[in-house]
Protein backbone atom coordinates (compact mmCIF):
# COMPACT_ATOMS: atom_id res chain seq x y z
CA UNK A 1 0.00 0.00 0.00
CA UNK A 2 3.05 2.06 -0.24
CA UNK A 3 2.85 5.19 2.33
CA UNK A 4 -0.63 4.03 3.69
CA UNK A 5 -0.58 1.29 7.20
CA UNK A 6 -3.89 -0.73 7.44
CA UNK A 7 -4.42 -2.35 10.82
CA UNK A 8 -6.78 -4.37 11.48
CA UNK A 9 -7.96 -5.32 14.60
CA UNK A 10 -9.32 -8.83 14.66
CA UNK A 11 -9.17 -9.61 18.52
CA UNK A 12 -10.74 -8.64 22.01
CA UNK A 13 -7.35 -6.39 23.23
CA UNK A 14 -6.38 -6.61 26.33
CA UNK A 15 -5.05 -3.37 27.75
CA UNK A 16 -1.31 -3.99 27.64
CA UNK A 17 -1.91 -5.35 23.93
CA UNK A 18 -3.59 -2.39 22.84
CA UNK A 19 -0.35 -0.06 24.62
CA UNK A 20 2.16 -2.51 22.64
CA UNK A 21 -0.21 -1.82 19.31
CA UNK A 22 0.28 1.85 20.20
CA UNK A 23 3.65 1.78 20.27
CA UNK A 24 4.65 -0.74 17.51
CA UNK A 25 2.59 1.75 15.38
CA UNK A 26 4.12 4.93 16.52
CA UNK A 27 7.33 3.03 15.67
CA UNK A 28 6.23 2.07 12.25
CA UNK A 29 5.20 5.23 11.07
CA UNK A 30 8.58 6.96 11.86
CA UNK A 31 10.53 4.00 10.29
CA UNK A 32 8.49 3.38 7.16
CA UNK A 33 7.39 7.61 6.75
CA UNK A 34 4.21 6.35 6.67
CA UNK A 35 1.50 9.07 5.78
CA UNK A 36 -2.03 7.90 6.71
CA UNK A 37 -2.82 4.86 8.86
CA UNK A 38 -6.21 3.27 8.31
CA UNK A 39 -7.41 1.22 11.69
CA UNK A 40 -10.21 -1.14 11.02
CA UNK A 41 -12.45 -1.86 14.14
CA UNK A 42 -15.02 -3.94 12.13
CA UNK A 43 -14.24 -6.70 14.12
CA UNK A 44 -14.54 -5.26 17.94
CA UNK A 45 -17.22 -5.13 19.48
CA UNK A 46 -16.53 -3.09 22.14
CA UNK A 47 -14.83 0.05 22.77
CA UNK A 48 -14.51 1.13 26.03
CA UNK A 49 -12.72 4.41 27.18
CA UNK A 50 -8.99 2.73 27.64
CA UNK A 51 -9.36 1.64 23.86
CA UNK A 52 -10.81 4.72 22.99
CA UNK A 53 -8.00 6.56 24.04
CA UNK A 54 -5.88 4.68 23.08
CA UNK A 55 -7.07 5.29 19.60
CA UNK A 56 -6.87 9.40 20.18
CA UNK A 57 -3.54 8.69 21.00
CA UNK A 58 -2.77 6.79 18.13
CA UNK A 59 -4.73 10.00 16.10
CA UNK A 60 -2.70 12.23 17.93
CA UNK A 61 0.95 11.24 18.02
CA UNK A 62 0.58 9.88 14.14
CA UNK A 63 -0.21 13.94 13.51
CA UNK A 64 2.49 14.59 14.84
CA UNK A 65 4.82 12.36 13.53
CA UNK A 66 3.33 14.06 9.57
CA UNK A 67 0.78 11.05 9.39
CA UNK A 68 -3.43 10.99 9.07
CA UNK A 69 -5.14 8.46 11.24
CA UNK A 70 -8.82 7.07 10.00
CA UNK A 71 -10.69 4.69 12.18
CA UNK A 72 -12.93 2.78 9.87
CA UNK A 73 -15.33 -0.20 10.53
CA UNK A 74 -16.96 1.07 13.64
CA UNK A 75 -20.26 -1.04 14.47
CA UNK A 76 -22.88 0.79 15.04
CA UNK A 77 -24.13 -0.61 18.37
CA UNK A 78 -20.29 0.18 19.33
CA UNK A 79 -20.79 4.22 17.95
CA UNK A 80 -24.31 4.06 19.95
CA UNK A 81 -22.43 3.40 23.24
CA UNK A 82 -19.11 5.06 22.99
CA UNK A 83 -21.26 8.29 22.63
CA UNK A 84 -23.24 7.15 25.17
CA UNK A 85 -20.05 6.54 27.50
CA UNK A 86 -19.00 9.66 26.98
CA UNK A 87 -16.72 9.21 24.50
CA UNK A 88 -16.68 11.67 21.57
CA UNK A 89 -12.98 10.85 20.35
CA UNK A 90 -11.78 14.39 19.78
CA UNK A 91 -9.36 14.49 16.87
CA UNK A 92 -9.83 10.94 15.66
CA UNK A 93 -11.11 11.11 11.85
CA UNK A 94 -13.70 8.10 11.10
CA UNK A 95 -14.92 6.68 8.01
CA UNK A 96 -17.30 3.79 7.10
CA UNK A 97 -15.20 1.70 5.61
CA UNK A 98 -11.46 1.00 4.12
CA UNK A 99 -12.30 2.52 0.86
CA UNK A 100 -13.91 5.38 2.41
CA UNK A 101 -11.14 5.71 4.57
CA UNK A 102 -8.52 5.34 2.05
CA UNK A 103 -10.53 8.25 -0.15
CA UNK A 104 -10.16 9.98 3.04
CA UNK A 105 -6.80 10.04 3.36
CA UNK A 106 -5.92 10.48 -0.38
CA UNK A 107 -8.41 13.89 -0.37
CA UNK A 108 -6.72 15.07 2.73
CA UNK A 109 -2.91 14.58 1.67
CA UNK A 110 -4.52 16.29 -1.88
CA UNK A 111 -5.72 19.10 0.06
CA UNK A 112 -9.59 18.93 -0.25
CA UNK A 113 -10.32 17.73 3.17
CA UNK A 114 -13.56 19.72 3.06
CA UNK A 115 -15.62 17.53 0.35
CA UNK A 116 -15.64 14.63 3.03
CA UNK A 117 -17.36 14.26 6.36
CA UNK A 118 -16.08 12.08 8.80
CA UNK A 119 -14.99 13.86 11.67
CA UNK A 120 -16.27 12.01 14.88
CA UNK A 121 -16.84 14.81 17.15
CA UNK B 1 -38.24 -10.37 41.04
CA UNK B 2 -36.18 -13.73 41.36
CA UNK B 3 -32.49 -14.57 40.76
CA UNK B 4 -32.65 -17.10 38.29
CA UNK B 5 -28.77 -17.68 37.65
CA UNK B 6 -25.46 -16.89 39.65
CA UNK B 7 -22.03 -17.33 39.20
CA UNK B 8 -19.01 -15.33 40.23
CA UNK B 9 -15.92 -14.59 38.41
CA UNK B 10 -12.27 -13.03 39.47
CA UNK B 11 -11.12 -10.07 38.65
CA UNK B 12 -7.22 -9.81 39.86
CA UNK B 13 -5.43 -9.28 36.61
CA UNK B 14 -5.69 -7.70 32.99
CA UNK B 15 -6.76 -10.91 31.26
CA UNK B 16 -10.31 -10.97 33.42
CA UNK B 17 -11.13 -8.22 31.69
CA UNK B 18 -11.62 -9.72 28.83
CA UNK B 19 -12.89 -13.00 30.26
CA UNK B 20 -15.37 -11.19 32.33
CA UNK B 21 -16.61 -9.23 29.11
CA UNK B 22 -17.05 -12.18 27.19
CA UNK B 23 -19.33 -13.37 29.92
CA UNK B 24 -21.08 -10.47 30.00
CA UNK B 25 -21.63 -10.98 26.36
CA UNK B 26 -22.82 -14.64 26.40
CA UNK B 27 -25.36 -14.15 29.16
CA UNK B 28 -26.97 -10.58 27.65
CA UNK B 29 -27.45 -12.53 24.48
CA UNK B 30 -29.06 -15.73 26.33
CA UNK B 31 -31.20 -13.07 27.91
CA UNK B 32 -31.99 -11.50 24.53
CA UNK B 33 -30.86 -8.52 24.63
CA UNK B 34 -30.40 -6.41 21.96
CA UNK B 35 -27.06 -6.07 20.26
CA UNK B 36 -27.12 -2.34 21.32
CA UNK B 37 -28.17 -3.06 24.79
CA UNK B 38 -25.56 -6.10 24.77
CA UNK B 39 -22.82 -3.59 23.88
CA UNK B 40 -23.70 -1.25 26.47
CA UNK B 41 -24.08 -3.76 29.34
CA UNK B 42 -20.33 -5.28 27.79
CA UNK B 43 -18.71 -1.71 27.42
CA UNK B 44 -20.38 -1.17 31.32
CA UNK B 45 -18.59 -4.21 32.90
CA UNK B 46 -15.43 -3.56 31.13
CA UNK B 47 -15.13 0.04 32.93
CA UNK B 48 -16.14 -1.69 35.72
CA UNK B 49 -13.57 -4.69 36.06
CA UNK B 50 -10.85 -2.56 35.10
CA UNK B 51 -11.39 -0.05 37.99
CA UNK B 52 -11.95 -2.79 40.32
CA UNK B 53 -8.09 -4.00 38.97
CA UNK B 54 -6.33 -0.60 39.11
CA UNK B 55 -8.46 0.92 42.14
CA UNK B 56 -9.51 -1.27 43.93
CA UNK B 57 -6.47 -4.23 43.60
CA UNK B 58 -8.67 -6.65 42.45
CA UNK B 59 -11.74 -8.38 43.31
CA UNK B 60 -14.75 -10.07 42.20
CA UNK B 61 -17.72 -10.09 39.81
CA UNK B 62 -20.94 -11.46 40.03
CA UNK B 63 -23.51 -12.60 37.69
CA UNK B 64 -26.84 -12.39 38.23
CA UNK B 65 -29.75 -13.40 35.40
CA UNK B 66 -33.23 -12.27 36.93
CA UNK B 67 -36.65 -12.91 35.86
CA UNK B 68 -40.02 -11.28 37.09
CA UNK B 69 -42.05 -8.97 35.35
CA UNK B 70 -38.75 -8.02 33.39
CA UNK B 71 -35.72 -9.99 32.83
CA UNK B 72 -32.41 -8.21 33.48
CA UNK B 73 -28.73 -8.69 34.07
CA UNK B 74 -26.70 -7.67 37.46
CA UNK B 75 -23.80 -7.48 38.09
CA UNK B 76 -21.93 -6.89 41.25
CA UNK B 77 -18.19 -5.43 41.02
CA UNK B 78 -16.59 -5.97 44.91
CA UNK B 79 -12.67 -5.11 45.98
CA UNK B 80 -11.77 -4.85 49.34
CA UNK B 81 -9.39 -2.09 48.14
CA UNK B 82 -8.57 1.21 49.36
CA UNK B 83 -12.48 2.84 48.60
CA UNK B 84 -13.69 6.07 47.28
CA UNK B 85 -13.14 9.39 49.59
CA UNK B 86 -15.64 11.24 47.56
CA UNK B 87 -18.19 9.58 45.54
CA UNK B 88 -19.86 12.19 43.73
CA UNK B 89 -16.47 13.18 42.29
CA UNK B 90 -15.44 10.03 41.57
CA UNK B 91 -18.72 9.87 39.24
CA UNK B 92 -18.05 13.26 37.74
CA UNK B 93 -16.60 13.12 33.96
CA UNK B 94 -13.14 13.62 33.81
CA UNK B 95 -12.02 13.33 37.23
CA UNK B 96 -9.55 10.89 37.99
CA UNK B 97 -6.63 9.73 40.51
CA UNK B 98 -5.45 7.27 38.17
CA UNK B 99 -3.74 8.11 34.75
CA UNK B 100 -7.10 7.47 33.05
CA UNK B 101 -9.72 9.47 30.67
CA UNK B 102 -11.90 9.56 34.14
CA UNK B 103 -14.95 8.39 32.36
CA UNK B 104 -15.39 5.07 33.87
CA UNK B 105 -17.88 5.35 36.90
CA UNK B 106 -20.12 8.32 35.26
CA UNK B 107 -19.91 6.75 31.65
CA UNK B 108 -20.71 2.99 33.05
CA UNK B 109 -23.85 4.56 35.24
CA UNK B 110 -24.70 6.12 31.93
CA UNK B 111 -24.84 2.62 29.98
CA UNK B 112 -26.97 0.68 32.27
CA UNK B 113 -30.59 1.09 34.21
CA UNK B 114 -29.40 0.94 37.77
CA UNK B 115 -25.99 2.02 39.52
CA UNK B 116 -25.59 1.35 43.20
CA UNK B 117 -22.27 2.39 44.71
CA UNK B 118 -21.20 1.58 47.87
CA UNK B 119 -17.68 2.30 49.09
CA UNK B 120 -15.99 2.77 52.71
CA UNK B 121 -12.52 4.34 52.90
CA UNK B 122 -9.87 1.87 54.15
CA UNK B 123 -12.53 -1.59 53.49
CA UNK B 124 -13.52 -1.91 49.81
CA UNK B 125 -15.88 -1.05 47.44
CA UNK B 126 -18.79 -2.62 45.63
CA UNK B 127 -20.74 -1.15 42.90
CA UNK B 128 -23.88 -2.95 41.63
CA UNK B 129 -25.79 -2.14 38.14
CA UNK B 130 -28.61 -4.15 36.29
CA UNK B 131 -30.43 -3.65 33.12
CA UNK B 132 -33.34 -4.69 31.72
CA UNK B 133 -34.43 -6.13 28.88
Amino acid sequence: MGQYLLVTIQVDMHDRLAMSLQDDLTKMISETETRGVLIDISSLEIVDSFIGRMLANIAAMSRVLDAETVVVGMQPAVAITLVELGLSLPGVQTALNVDKGMELLQSSRNGNREMYGGRFN
Amino acid sequence: MAVVSTEQLPVKAEPDVVAARRRVREVSSQIGFSLVDQTKVVTAASELARNTIIYGGGGTMKVETLNGPRSGLRLTFEDRGPGIADIDMALRDGFTTGSGLGLGLGGAKRLVNEFEIDSRVGEGTRITITRWK
